[in-house]
């Protein structure tokens, strides 16, 4: 990993124009931050030899509203609703790592039946960020149909939340200590009917694109990341998976009720866009694998652990990590005695995954870039906190 | 509750191997922190990525404490996947000092650092390009201190581009 | 009636009726083949598409249309102010000039040239000069990358379609487009059923001809933003937007000439069969369809939710009644002319309408090529298979004329197949799908 300069480029100084080997001159093109492939306000500065990539630059902040900041300016309770704005397309995911980290800070424990709750809310909150993705990135690679399925299935998840908690997309569905609401008649149903139909739906999507010529040459050796760079890149998720390392936080440090379910962590050997797509696919069946397993059986009993209402931990610090949809999430919380944090730091997977973009791009062409970016899976929100 | 100090073998290694650079080591909510000097950070994480099998970097940062004489606390987190553990390395740095890069420890630095560096205004030095990341290249000042104001940041802003006095 | 008309200008006088006519129709033809297509898109993607704007979107052309005119007329700052001018003009020229030689039916045709079919296509080549000089002429990064790309591209999958065509023609013996229908007539089989490889070969070459996805990389929204079209805006686009699609019902109309029997009736004629009926009842299929029609819509016009929606329903329901009542009239008591070409132009329609369903199909179902992979796709496999397959027809029709070959359908399947052969071969051979080879010193 010696050459530290492959990330995050030099396009920033300003440089000369330099030649190629042609005597052609480069060209520096630049992407965003309004472009309709880019996911958000990112911006990518590509210095281009014909229509190869030669190196890259991603320029963020654009989304920055300093959440870090506000968290040390509320209680923790206050803070659980901005914890949903950063990773806006799988909210529920951010609400459940910060509400289990102030947990552990606390020294307190949710109870059983708020812990399997939160568990088939959190996995159909990943189905519906991984329909999210394949849904965009689809439709960035020009299939111009399987964006509208799949926003057809997400509808059938934002409604099962829109019961629950009232909201769709920035849900602040868990409390710290446990949940604030009871699921309501008939969630289990909706749970068991939503998982039965997604079976065959999910199987429907492949057949548009895992065996399409034009899908399989578009992605397959695209943005190629290998595991050694992987990892040293600190890049984790279903792009970690993709390239074979056979990790994920929910089987190395289980929280929430993930222990008592039987599911597989889905590997692929190469790392290239067509190995994430099928990790992803294969998450989601998993996802549902889990769905099924948790609402046959959800315990009884409170849903509140006994934290008060005023929240002042101890002093001391602690990280704790959950695998959402995009990599590990993680919070680490340092408290100094107050009801309100010291230093909330959030570790975000998009902004991580997307530092192994310049790795990934490099001697690419330019049409690939696109589907680049989509198969890394960032939310700017989360990038940029 | 509240942390214990921790001398387990691993804390154990890296004092013989490091002597005084390993200030303090503590467990706190059952996570292990050792506390090493500034200087010898980037040789404490190599050691660690090479020999303790700490590969990957997970989380890189800081914390302000201003009432403190080294004002900052930079926070490495990292994971072994072979040992399936976490260790936290902390150094404290004083406002002004340079704190080693690691950038080529483990390349997940980079963007980290300079989050760091825009943040807190740690200086990391062998960064091949500190540059702000989240705000704008000609942004005055480092949010995440704590003596950075946002309210006064805010009538400071409407004062110079809109004229007025700030109304909040 | 004729002689009213001084002989002078009577070989005239048919001809720019029809010339008029098509360029009247064809602007609100292609207007509505483009709400088609959004329907159909709509279904595909399980919801309803345009359907504010008149009952099921009807008049949404027309509102677009009226947008487009009204829209401020952009010209970037340091275009070429004439190229920037004349470029859609050159695209939508060429597009309406071919429709000379198209034959909409027996009697329906501005002009009976005995090299129609090379006239279409040589007059459509040309209209990539308006594509080219379009991206050039906006001063741009963006466009003139994606017109030199169009344009690449053009070029490419005219020689593939062209030389589909070549394994056609073939059959027919001539290049007037009447003429090839007529050889289909006598020879009692649209020539698909003889080239079925051939129709495949044209089909793709045609897709990418006319920029529609999987090819439409030089006009896709994520990539390059609209290529050669980025900057043009309101009337300069709804031109270039026109092109295209008369482009499309161009190709459309060649395949259906070539290939699918041009206007001839797809089912065998009743009378013929069961001599002594006086009335044609094949010829009643068309008024039936547009009774079908009429009457779907009358159901449907009360079910509207507003009364002016409910209007317009009920007259489009009006329309196709009057339709249908004329085609029944026509089949019961026009004179054979007269049935002929109102007929004709029926079942051309309708084939041109069930490839542009195909083009529409594919769009929504594929994702977009790679330049390098569509390139590739071209010159690697479709022409080599192009070349290959005019070979094995023209050693079948040698050795059934030539040699009296007893079997001529046999052979024809057994070139065929081989074509086939060859087919998987290239697809599976050449370089991997996916990767861009790499470069040097990588």
């Amino acid at each position: 990993m010696a050459d530290s300069r492959t990330n995050g480029g030099s396009l920033g100084r300003p440089s000369h124009v330099e030649t190629t080997v042609l005597g052609a001159d480069e060209i520096i093109l630049n992407m965003g931050p309004q472009h309709p492939s880019t996911h958000g306000v990112l911006r990518v500065k590509l210095k281009l030899d014909g229509e190869r990539v030669v190196d890259s630059e991603c320029i963020i902040g654009y989304l920055h509203r300093g959440v870090e900041k506000i968290a040390e300016h509320r209680s923790y309770q206050q803070f659980a609703p901005y914890v949903d704005r950063m990773d806006y397309v799988a909210a529920v995911s951010n609400g459940l790592g910060y509400c289990e980290a102030v947990e552990k800070l606390l020294g307190a424990e949710a109870p059983p039946r708020a812990r399997v709750v939160r568990t088939i809310l959190t996995e159909l909150q990943r189905i519906a960020s991984h329909l999210l993705w394949l849904g965009t990135h689809a439709l960035d690679i020009g299939a111009l149909t399987p964006v509208f399925y799949c926003f057809r299935e997400r509808e059938e998840i934002l409604k099962i939340f829109e019961k629950y908690c009232g909201a769709r997309l920035t849900t602040h569905a868990f409390r710290i200590g446990g949940l604030q609401y009871e699921t309501y008649d008939g969630f289990e149903a909706e749970v068991k009917r939503f998982c039965d139909d997604f079976a065959h739906k999910i199987d429907e999507y492949e057949t548009l694109l895992t065996e399409n010529r034009i899908w399989v040459g578009r992605t397959k050796g695209v943005g190629i990341l290998s595991a050694q760079d992987a990892i040293a890149l600190g890049v984790t998720g279903p792009v970690l998976r993709a390239s074979g390392v056979k990790w994920d936080v929910r089987k190395a440090m289980p929280y929430a009720a993930y222990d008592q379910y039987a599911f597989e962590i889905p590997t692929r050997p190469t790392g290239d866009t067509y190995d994430r797509y099928l990790v992803r696919m294969e998450e989601m069946r998993q996802s549902r694998r889990i769905c099924l397993q948790a609402a046959e059986n959800i315990p009884s009993g409170p849903i509140m652990a006994k934290v008060g209402k005023v929240l002042k931990p101890p002093p001391g610090e602690v990280y704790h990590s959950i695998e959402a949809p995009k990599g590990e999430l993680g919070y680490y919380i340092v408290s100094d005695g107050t009801t309100q944090p010291y230093r909330v730091r959030v570790r975000p997977p998009s902004f991580i995954n997307l530092q192994a973009f310049d790795r990934m791009a490099r001697g690419s062409l330019v049409a690939d870039v696109v589907a680049i970016i989509g198969t890394i899976d960032i939310v700017l929100g989360e990038v940029d906190r | 509750m509240a942390p214990v100090p921790l001398d387990n073998e691993l804390v154990q290694r890296l004092k013989a191997r490091f002597a005084e650079a390993v200030r303090e080591a503590t467990l706190d909510r059952k996570q292990a922190i050792v506390q090493v000097a500034v200087g010898k950070l980037r040789d404490i994480s190599q050691y660690c990525r090479d020999t303790e099998k700490f590969d990957m970097l997970v989380d890189l940062t800081a914390v302000d404490w201003p009432k403190r004489e080294k004002r900052f606390d930079v926070i490495l987190n990292l994971y072994s996947f072979a040992k399936n553990e976490r260790l936290r390395l902390k150094a404290h740095a004083g406002d002004g000092e340079t704190v080693p890069s690691v950038c080529d420890v483990w390349p997940a630095a980079n963007w980290l650092e300079r989050e760091c560096y825009d943040m807190f205004g740690v200086v990391f030095e062998g960064h091949p390009d500190l540059k702000r990341i989240l705000l704008p290249e000609e942004w005055q000042g480092h949010p995440l201190r704590k003596d950075y104001d946002i309210l006064k940041q805010d009538e400071a802003w409407v004062r110079e581009n809109l004229g007025i006095d700030s109304g909040q | 009636m004729s002689h009213l008309i001084p002989p002078a200008i009577q070989p005239y006088v048919l001809p720019v009726l029809w010339g008029v006519v098509i360029v009247a129709v064809l602007p609100l033809l292609a207007g509505y083949i483009v709400l088609l297509e959004r329907k159909v898109m709509a279904d595909m993607q399980a919801r309803l598409g345009p359907m504010r704007v008149g009952p099921h979107g009807l008049l949404q052309p027309i509102a677009d249309a009226v947008k487009l005119l009204l829209k401020e007329d952009v010209i970037p700052q340091n275009a070429d102010r004439f190229m920037f001018w004349v470029a859609p003009l050159i695209s939508v020229t060429m597009a309406l000039v071919a429709y000379s030689a198209m034959p909409f039916g027996p009697s329906f045709q501005v002009a009976d040239l005995n090299v129609g079919l090379l006239f279409i296509l040589a007059v459509s080549s040309l209209g990539i000069y308006g594509i080219v000089l379009g991206g050039w002429a906006s001063n741009s990064h963006y466009s003139l990358l994606g017109a030199l790309r169009s344009a690449a591209q053009l070029v490419s999958y005219e020689t593939a379609a062209g030389l589909g065509l070549v394994s056609g023609l073939l059959f027919a013996g001539s290049l007037s487009m009447r003429d090839i229908v007529q050889a289909q007539k006598d020879q009692g089989v649209w020539f698909v059923f003889w080239v079925p490889i051939g129709f495949f070969i044209y089909l793709v070459g045609s897709i990418a001809e006319t920029n529609r996805a999987p090819f439409d990389l030089p006009e896709a929204e994520s990539e390059l933003v609209a290529g050669y079209m980025t900057e043009y805006s309101g009337f300069r686009w709804s031109l270039y937007f026109l092109a295209e699609y008369a482009n499309m019902i161009i190709v459309a109309g060649v395949a259906a000439t070539l290939f699918l029997g041009g206007w001839l009736r797809p089912f065998p004629s009743f009378k013929e069969q069961f001599p002594g009926t006086s009335i044609e009842f094949m010829d009643l299929l068309p008024a039936l369809v547009f009774f079908a029609l009429a009457a779907y819509c009358l159901r449907l016009a009360p079910r509207q939710p507003v009364g002016v929606q409910k209007l317009v329903m009920a007259m489009v329901a009006g329309l196709c009644g009057v339709l249908a009542a004329a085609m029944a009239a026509a089949a019961a008591f026009a004179p054979e002319a007269v049935r002929q070409g109102v007929f004709g132009g029926f079942w051309f329609m309708a084939k041109v309408m069930l490839y542009l369903y195909a083009f529409l199909w594919i769009r929504f179902t594929f994702p977009r090529y790679r330049f390098d992979q569509l390139m590739r796709l071209g010159w690697r496999f479709l022409i080599p298979l192009a070349l290959v397959n005019v070979i094995g027809v023209g050693v079948a029709i040698v050795l059934r004329e030539q040699w009296g070959w007893k079997h001529p359908e046999g052979t024809l399947i057994l070139t065929t197949l081989a074509t086939l052969g060859v087919a998987v071969w290239l697809a599976s051979s050449g370089e991997k799908p996916g990767a861009a080879p790499a470069a040097e010193g990588e």
